[in-house]
Formats: structure tokens, C-alpha cells, sequence
């Protein structure tokens, strides 16, 4: 390809002006470099873009009942929804069923009927089951008689709306909402309502984290930074080292610790601060504890790296000019500092927001954040249209306060380093 | 290739074994919990005297209790498991026609000598009986809680307390606590106000609770003072006693008692030889010979005489454990395990 490059280019030399010449020689570069980076777009596009884009789309996307009971849905196409349906349906229910029973599929059909109206699931496997058995009709009074089930209207609501494939009942149960008996949208009762909650404890544990973190890292960073490289590099080592130890490890450090005869408690103890054992673990401080020290390092550095820029004469010709030293600093030092504080706050903010195993292991049942419930729907009750409506909604909340963030910080401002 | 080598290598061996010629066809894939379980446990008491008296080999795979998964094969019809090694699943797995419904005559095993209720003994054969109970350190409990009730005490036994995460077990000893007969247990929970009433015996001591999701947790929080006392399972605690010598102790009362079944995916492709196994599975001498390895106890009862007499007391199904004891209902939590999770769920991370 290259030789083809220079041969073109020979033979243009003679009829082409050098600016189209140019023109095309640049045009084949940026196809080359492009072409060198195929792979990591593909690989972006595979592994990152794609699932994303399928998880937004399973979040609102789920054609189980219209797959699987196709009859039902057609025949529930013209029905109302104000009386029961007519014998019609329910022959269109009775031979979905046996249909159900034959491939072995009353169970994804009792599942996703479950996760509307708690308790139907085994109602209708047993349905199922027994309207194998069924011949002739009419089908309206021997499916009544197989389950009371079939004379709730609730489970037609539910059956009718499964006519589509789209749903956002996975995104309404997210965020706390319910289909109620008439299709209509009506809030959870509070013994199950924890959405919102969840969401917010997320979004505030990862402000709280931010907050403390930069407390911490922001004056050790400067310490870093000011003092002779020979003192600063042991400091460095001391903070760079725990970010190389496995989270696994330092989390299950903390539980040691912090737990009732762990080594805080007993120190405080021995030191008479403290007459009974406080509670340090499995509660908010230990989460808070563990995830901001697992975060400092990701918070320091760009703040470290953006100081280490910073030439010491700004504050030196402030001095000179008669600012007192707080006045040095926050006038003159402090704001050069902000691209760093922006990019480490965004850092640990944007990590804290999906973090899974440390509440996990050191946090009590009320503080799981979201990740903890997505997973749980992932591979516990294999439920992924909840699952994906929790990660839709976590992306969606994220990027907008990415824009505000934009809007107040601005992004151009950030600094790695 | 792999395959023909192992079928080659299959029919050489069964040709050198010489009670029975077996055919290369004549195998089996038996899947289990894996860990120590399967690979000391049920391969000394089970897979390896099986094959060595009926020269059908064994292929062992590991499974983490998926119900889909088995689903998934069945609809599709790639049934490539024969036999496997179920616990608490057995009840969705039933309803759903998931199994083979077993014909106990061509089992030629007395239904009546096992533990488990009808319905579930028509989908799988029991082979032992683990238990998950009270257990707590007595060199920090002087007097160790005598019952359920105990566990709830926070005035008798005040301090933390460690319970498994999720709504099995937890529901049921609620209700016994707050003065439930331990044979109405199921009948109370499975009416709405029976659900609300095990709740609010929960959330008396709710505050006071941390909870446990892997098995071995229970002995490192007992251990580490961490909490009083901690719902277990009995097999975990036992191990921890013998291995690390921790002093703990197990309170056996209301013990919640669940079985391990085999049973035989529907369209199994080796229907026969999945038979075998269930009747010799079944059988007392193998049952008799897992008791050497742990403290489950057999499900067949004729295979008590057949242990040992001094570790029989030990067992989850001795008779002075069985007094009190409340055996699982799998068709209950078969039908109502994804609501009271949903429910559980909730409960659990509201303050």
C-alpha cells in the first residue's frame, strides 16, 4: 500500500496540481491512522455501545406473554378491559395453556404474570397443568373453576397489556409505580416501595464519599506536592500502595478493624474513650469508612498532578504584594487548582455511584446501593427487564449530572494529569 | 475425537471389569453441589460404589441450584444431565413438570421409609437430611438459649444476633417464637396474615440482626464475638468444631430440617441406567456411609441401624434432634418463594 502510495503520487506529480496531490496523500494518512484504530472502535462498539444500548432497550422491551400466549393476546386485541373478557378469550387462554404445557414454558409465562400480581406464578403453572386436561369447551366457566385466577380482571389488565411488546412497567416499578387493577399508574405500597430510596442513598453515599475524600486529599495532595521529592516520594509510595492492593482484600481489612472486638474498638476501649464496643460495621460508617478509603488515591492524584504544574512564584509575587497567606492562597493558589479538583471529584463520584462489593461486605441491608439490586435481578431472580430499567435510569441520573457538572465546572477544565 | 477416545477408553475398561460387561452407552452424568460435598462425600458413599457394582461409569459435573437451567435444557430438548442432586429447587421443579414423576415399583424402594412429604417424594428420591439451626459460643453464652423463642429474646439474651439473608427458615421460626405450633407453622404462613405476622416478629429484633449470605460465615462471626448467637447450618458448624475447634454449640430445637433428593430431568437420555442410580441412591448402606463424612443424617430410615453408634447422636436426624423439628415444605416455597423474597427484600433494607 505504501509503494501504491508513492507510484500514485509519482505519476499524479506530471497532471495534478500539488494542492490536490497533497490533498490526497493527507486523506490516505488519516485513512491509514484510522484504519489503526479500527479495532478499539470495534472493540468499544462490542463491549461497550452495544450492551449499553441492548440493556436501554431491554429496560422498556419484553415480549414474553406476546410470545408465548400469542392466541390470549390476539384475542384480548378488541376487549375493553371494563367486563371479564368473552368465551372467545378464554378459549384463546385454554389453548395457549396447553400449548404452555407442552413446551414446558407455564413457568416464563407464571414469572412474568408474577412480577404484576405476586402469588400467580404457581396459579398459573397449575392452570397450566390442568387445562392440559381440558377438550371441549366452554372454556370460560372450567378455566374459573380450574383457578379463581381467571376471574380476577387484574390478570386480564395484565395479559392485555402484554399484547405489546413494550412495557414500562419495569421502568415504574424503578421508580416506586405500579399498572394498578385498571391500568392504571398508582404508587407501590410503602412495605415495598424502595426504589426511590435506594437512588438516592446511592447518589448521596457518593456525594458524601466526594466530600470526604477531597477533604482529605486536597491538603495531602499540597503536602505532596511542596514537600523535597525525598520525603514526598515515601508519602506518595504510602498512598499509591493500598491503590495496588486487591478492593476484596481491603475491604475484608476494614471488617477486621472495625468489627466489635476489632482493633479500633479495642484501642479505644484500653484508652478508657469508650466503655462498650461501638458500632463501627455492617452499618453506613463502615461503607462510608471503606469507600473513601478505597477512593482517596483516585481523588488525590489528579489534584496532586495539577499542583505539581503549579510554579510557587504565583504565591511568592502575591506575598510580594502584600496578600496575608490565606489570602495568597485562595485568590491565587486555590483556583489553579480546580481543573485537578474537578477531575478527581468526578472520578470518585462517577465510580462511588456503582459500587457493589464494599456495601456489600461491610455495609448492613440498608446501605446497598443500586448496583447491589441490579445484580441481585441479574443473577438471582433473572429478571433483566428490572435489572436493565435500574441501569437505564442510573445512566440517565449519571449523565445528567454529568451535564450540570459540565455546565458548572466546564469539562475543558478537567485535568488527569 | 475426545469423545470416541473416552468411549474407546469406557468400553476398554468395562471389558477388563468382570461382574458385567458395560457398553459405552452404559454412563451417566450426575450433577452436584460440588466442593468437599461432592467430591468426598457423595463420590466415596455414592458414585464410586455404584459404578463399581453395576460397571456403569459416572461423569460428574457441578450445578449452583438453577432452576432456568434446567428449564432451558428441557425445553429445548438437550437433556445432557441424568441424574441431579437437588435441595430446596425440588418444589418448582415438581410443579413446573420439570422431572420425570419417579415409579417407586421400578425403583423397587419402599416410599413409606423416607423422610419428605408425598408430593415431593413422587419427584425425587431423598438421600440425606441436612439441618440449619441455632448455634452460638459456649465459652461466651454460659446458658445457651434452650428455644426458637430464646433466639428472639432480646431481654434474655441481649447483643447481636447473625441470620441467614432471605425469607426461608427465618419466616418459619418467627411464627414459632411467637407461640405457632411447629404443625400449623405452614398453614399459618401460607394466609397474608400469617406473612404480616412472622414479619412483625422479625422486626422486634431487626435492629439487632446482621445478616449472612455464605455459609461459613456464621462460625467466623460466632467466633469473632461479633454476634451471641447465629442461625446456621448444622453441617458448617460441625465442620468448624472439628477443623478449627471452636466452641461452639448447636441448639437443636425447631431445627429446620431440609432433604437432598436425586431426581431425573425430564427426557433424560440414559432413563435406565438414571433409575439404577436412583434405587441404589436410595438404598441404606450408601446413605449409612455418607454419615461418616458430616452430620447429615440419612433420609432412608432403615439406615440409621446401619451407623455407626457412636456419631449417631450427632446427626441432623438422630432421634432426640427429630423431636422438635420442622421439615421444609417444598411445594409452599415451591409456590411462594418469589413473592416473599420480593417481600423479604424489601423488609430488609427499610430502616
Amino acid at each position: 500500500m505504501v509503494t501504491m502510495a508513492v507510484q500514485v503520487a509519482g505519476n499524479a506529480e506530471v497532471h495534478i496540481p500539488l494542492r490536490i496531490n497533497l490533498q490526497r496523500v493527507e486523506a490516505r494518512r488519516k485513512l491509514r491512522a484510522f484504519a489503526l484504530a479500527v479495532p478499539l472502535l470495534l472493540f468499544i462498539l462490542i463491549t461497550f455501545i452495544f450492551p449499553i444500548a441492548r440493556m436501554m432497550f431491554d429496560a422498556v422491551h419484553d415480549n414474553t406473554l406476546l410470545k408465548l400466549m400469542p392466541q390470549t393476546a390476539a384475542a384480548l386485541s378488541a376487549w375493553d378491559g371494563k367486563d371479564l373478557p368473552s368465551e372467545g378469550a378464554y378459549a384463546a387462554l385454554a389453548a395457549d395453556l396447553k400449548h404452555a404445557w407442552a413446551q414446558k414454558t407455564a413457568g416464563a409465562i407464571g414469572k412474568r404474570i408474577n412480577f404484576e400480581l405476586p402469588g400467580a406464578a404457581s396459579q398459573v403453572a397449575s392452570s397450566s397443568r390442568e387445562a392440559n386436561a381440558l377438550s371441549t369447551g366452554p372454556y370460560k366457566a372450567a378455566l374459573i373453576e380450574i383457578n379463581p385466577l381467571w376471574a380476577q380482571p387484574e390478570v386480564w389488565a395484565v395479559l392485555k397489556r402484554g399484547g405489546s411488546s413494550y412495557t414500562p412497567s419495569y421502568l415504574l416499578r424503578s421508580v416506586d409505580y405500579q399498572y394498578g387493577p385498571d391500568s392504571q399508574i398508582v404508587a407501590l405500597p410503602t412495605d415495598s416501595a424502595i426504589f426511590r430510596d435506594v437512588f438516592l442513598r446511592t447518589f448521596g453515599i457518593s456525594i458524601g464519599v466526594t466530600a470526604i475524600t477531597l477533604l482529605l486529599g486536597f491538603p495531602l495532595a499540597y503536602l505532596l506536592a511542596t514537600l523535597p521529592s525525598r520525603v514526598s516520594n515515601l508519602l506518595m509510595m504510602l498512598v499509591v500502595l493500598p491503590f495496588w492492593t486487591s478492593l476484596l482484600v481491603r475491604t475484608t481489612a476494614w471488617v477486621v478493624l472495625l468489627q466489635s472486638n476489632g482493633v479500633v474498638n479495642d484501642v479505644l476501649m484500653t484508652l478508657h474513650i469508650i466503655s462498650q464496643p461501638a458500632e463501627l460495621i455492617f452499618n453506613r460508617v463502615g461503607t462510608i469508612v471503606a469507600m473513601t478509603h478505597i477512593q482517596l488515591p483516585l481523588t488525590l492524584l489528579p489534584i496532586y498532578s495539577v499542583m505539581k504544574t503549579i510554579s510557587p512564584n504565583y504565591v511568592r509575587a502575591a506575598r510580594s504584594l502584600g496578600a496575608g497567606p490565606f489570602y495568597g492562597f485562595w485568590k491565587v493558589y486555590f483556583p489553579q487548582t480546580i481543573p485537578g479538583i474537578a477531575a478527581g471529584c468526578l472520578l470518585t463520584f462517577i465510580l462511588c455511584l456503582g459500587y457493589y462489593l464494599t456495601p456489600a461486605l461491610v455495609g448492613g441491608p440498608s446501605d446497598q446501593m443500586i448496583a447491589y439490586f441490579i445484580a441481585r435481578y441479574t443473577n438471582e431472580e433473572l429478571n433483566w427487564g428490572m435489572a436493565s430499567a435500574l441501569g437505564a435510569i442510573l445512566l440517565t441520573a449519571t449523565l445528567l449530572l454529568y451535564y450540570v457538572y459540565n455546565k458548572l465546572v466546564g469539562v475543558d477544565q478537567l485535568k488527569m494529569g | 475425537m475426545v469423545t470416541g477416545a473416552l468411549a474407546a477408553a469406557g468400553f476398554a475398561a468395562g471389558a477388563l471389569l468382570p461382574p458385567r460387561p458395560a457398553f459405552a452407552s452404559e454412563q451417566l452424568t450426575i450433577i452436584s453441589w460440588g466442593g468437599g460435598y461432592q467430591d468426598v462425600q457423595l463420590r466415596k458413599s455414592f458414585f464410586e460404589p455404584f459404578t463399581k457394582a453395576t460397571g456403569i461409569k459416572i461423569t460428574e459435573d457441578q450445578w449452583n441450584g438453577e432452576v432456568s437451567k434446567v428449564r432451558a435444557m428441557v425445553q429445548t430438548n438437550t437433556v445432557n444431565w441424568d441424574v441431579l442432586d437437588v435441595g430446596v429447587g425440588i418444589g418448582e421443579l415438581c410443579s413446573h413438570g420439570l422431572v420425570e414423576t419417579l415409579n417407586w415399583n421400578r425403583l423397587g424402594l419402599d416410599r413409606t421409609k423416607f423422610l419428605g412429604d408425598d408430593k415431593t417424594l413422587d419427584c425425587g428420591v431423598p438421600h440425606h437430611a441436612s439441618s440449619t439451626v441455632i448455634a452460638y459460643d459456649r465459652t461466651k453464652l454460659k446458658n445457651g438459649p434452650k428455644t426458637i423463642a430464646d433466639f428472639f429474646d432480646l431481654q434474655k439474651f441481649p447483643g447481636k444476633r447473625a441470620m441467614q439473608k432471605g425469607p426461608t427458615s427465618n419466616l418459619e421460626w418467627a411464627l414459632v417464637a411467637d407461640g405457632v405450633l411447629i404443625k400449623d407453622v405452614y398453614k399459618v404462613l401460607a394466609t397474608p396474615a400469617g406473612v404480616d405476622r412472622a414479619f412483625k416478629k422479625l422486626d422486634t429484633i431487626k435492629k439487632d440482626v446482621i445478616w449472612w449470605t455464605a455459609g461459613t460465615q456464621p462460625a467466623q462471626l460466632l467466633g469473632n464475638g461479633q454476634v451471641v448467637m447465629s442461625t446456621a447450618w448444622s453441617g458448617s458448624i460441625n465442620n468448624a468444631v472439628k477443623e478449627s475447634g471452636l466452641p461452639l454449640e448447636i441448639m437443636w430445637d425447631a431445627q429446620m430440617l431440609s432433604l437432598d433428593f436425586w431426581v431425573i430431568p425430564k427426557g433424560a437420555r440414559h432413563l435406565d441406567e438414571a433409575y439404577k442410580f436412583l434405587a441404589f441412591g436410595g438404598s441404606p448402606k450408601p446413605q449409612a456411609d455418607m454419615t461418616r463424612y458430616g452430620n447429615n443424617g440419612p433420609a432412608n430410615k432403615d439406615a440409621m441401624a446401619l451407623v455407626d453408634p457412636t456419631i449417631g447422636p450427632n446427626l441432623t436426624t438422630s432421634p432426640a434432634h427429630m423431636a422438635n423439628s420442622l421439615e421444609f415444605d417444598y411445594s409452599f416455597w415451591g409456590d411462594k418463594r418469589d413473592e416473599l423474597n420480593q417481600r423479604f427484600t424489601a423488609w430488609v433494607v427499610q430502616q
